[in-house]
């Protein structure tokens, strides 16, 4: 743990921790780190420990009474040499329809970047995104990872409904709607896999540090992994990542 | 039980809302105003977190079917048992048959209904707080029933002699500690943040209040960062955003000030075309 970070106070019990402001896995790791370092020690009474790309919020149970000091044993505990935590992250294998019936924008993305609409998908499904977090809507997922060439711009006018499931690009990133809701990203297929659960006590199956790997599949498969779904009888292919 | 018989204007069922969930990006939720709403609760003899009815300008008309105490607190909406006015943060006894219903807001903007022992419903991730696409439904409708437990006949009011302090319901300073990126905006933008007058826009709900006044300003987009209830979001287009309690998890806009926990209840009792000012305190 080697970077340098800066620590505010956010409000009466919360402090915010930040790392360098870019986009990276191995900073993504330190604040994982950092934070399951805090949670195992044990030593605060926290609410809530939330991250983000490069920061790390940490919401205590009660009003915080000496700023510098606990500042000061927030660095210790960053700088301590213990051992470092390993988590059992999980590559995702997510099956996405590309059919223009669901990729509505894709046909106009590809033409404006130049590629066909086969190269899209390749461009697409080949890469293994990053989870770098959950925000924006219960179950989206921050995904790293998107091919330069994809990189194509919100759409000037967001519209009122995307449909749950729906993948898309906005901007350098790649993202799947959880729910339906509205959105200005490009629609470039779907997919028939759940992100979101209130009955689950993990409410999304993707952690941060997780794989998702998009898998194209036909009309029908779609269908029918939906159906599965929709009885709660699919299981989403997933391997190991041994880091 | 009690039924619906006209909705209000906006109203939900809250109670303290979910921390546990803020990483798999679940809102807070929660009663907008938790000094008014654990006051109520407080009346009965709730836990401060127990739901409550949080309602929103216009009260709802409601009847009940059971006898039970209620307790009203927060905004001042000229409350009547079956046509009679009754007093605000006190609690009422109620029998089956009776109406509540409400007039005129005299002061604030939103007031709680507590019930003895609390608002009975599906608990989902933690918290009975009505939130789109978490809990079933996330506004009341007509008819619906709300269900609440037998009225225990050993009850004494325990608090009876305690006053509420609405004094809070009228201030307009907004107290605020500096926001991450506060220092990143020049002295000149500062101090018109902490000295201007601000009102707030028709755009005001549970997710955010906006501010009718802009700040012109050149800060750069972040990269998506974290934000509570009270982070106050500065636009490109210099509009000011007030995050409240059903706002995301994470935002990209940079945050000049955060609101302190008591600063949210205060602007939770306001609403459009009202003043306030920030008052830097921290």
């Amino acid at each position: 743990m080697s970077y340098n970070l800066t620590y505010k106070q956010f409000n009466e019990r919360s402090i915010l921790i930040e790392w360098p402001k870019t986009i990276d896995e191995d900073i993504l790791n330190d604040v994982l780190q950092f934070k399951a370092k805090i949670k195992a020690l044990e030593m605060f009474e926290i609410t809530v420990i939330k991250h983000a790309y490069q920061s790390l919020l940490i919401q205590f149970k009660n009003n915080i009474t000496d700023v510098e000091s606990l500042i000061t044993t927030l660095k210790s505990i960053y700088q301590s040499q213990t051992e470092i935590i390993s988590f059992q992250n999980k590559i995702w294998k997510i099956p996405v329809c590309y059919d223009p019936f669901f990729g509505i924008d894709l046909a106009n993305l590809a033409n404006k970047k130049g590629l066909s609409i086969e190269t899209v998908i390749e461009k697409h499904s080949q890469v293994t995104y990053k989870v770098y977090f959950i925000g924006f809507l219960p179950g989206f997922l921050y995904l790293g990872g998107l091919d330069n060439a994809l990189e194509t711009p919100r759409k000037a006018t967001p519209r009122l409904q995307i449909e749950k499931g729906s993948v898309a690009i906005g901007g350098n990133q790649t993202g799947i709607y959880p729910s339906n809701s509205p959105g200005g990203w490009n629609i470039i297929g779907q997919t028939p896999i759940n992100f979101f659960n209130v009955n689950k006590s993990e409410p999304c199956f993707a952690r941060a540090g997780d794989g998702i790997k998009f898998i194209p599949v036909s009309k029908k498969e779609f269908l029918d992994i939906k159906t599965l779904v929709e009885h709660d009888v699919y299981i989403i292919e997933s391997e190991v990542i041994n880091d | 039980m009690i039924k619906v018989i006209n909705r209000g204007l906006y109203s939900t069922v809250q109670d303290f809302g979910r921390e546990n969930y803020q990483d798999f990006g679940v809102p807070f939720s929660g009663v907008m105003d938790r000094k008014a709403a654990a006051f109520a609760n407080a009346i009965l003899g709730n836990k401060p977190n127990t739901a409550v009815l949080e309602m929103t300008m216009l009260g709802a008309k409601l009847l009940f079917t059971k006898p039970t105490l209620i307790a009203i607190s927060g905004a001042n909406m000229s409350p009547k048992l079956n046509n009679k006015a009754i007093t605000i943060n006190k609690a009422v006894a109620v029998n089956s048959g009776d109406i509540l219903s409400f007039g005129k807001l005299q002061k604030g903007f939103r007031c709680y209904l507590a019930v003895l022992g609390g608002i009975k419903s599906d608990k989902v991730l933690g918290s009975q707080s009505m939130y789109s696409g978490i809990t079933k439904t996330y506004v009341l409708e007509n008819n619906d029933e709300i269900e609440f437990d037998d009225l225990n006949t050993n009850f004494k009011p325990a608090f009876a002699s305690i006053r509420f302090n609405d004094a809070y319901l009228e201030k307009n300073n907004i107290n605020v500690f500096k926001g991450p990126e506060f220092n990143l905006l020049t002295k000149e933008q500062q101090g018109q943040l902490l000295s201007q007058e601000f009102s707030i826009s028709k755009d005001n709900n549970r997710m955010a209040y906006q501010l009718n006044e802009v700040l012109p300003n050149n800060l750069k987009p972040i990269i998506t960062s974290l934000v509570l209830p009270g982070t106050v979001q500065l636009t490109p287009a210099g509009k000011l955003i007030i995050l409240m309690r059903d706002c995301q998890t994470t935002g990209g806009y940079p945050r000049v000030l955060q609101l302190s926990e008591a600063s949210i209840n205060v602007l939770s009792q306001k609403f459009t075309h009202q003043k306030i000012t920030f008052n830097l305190k921290y």
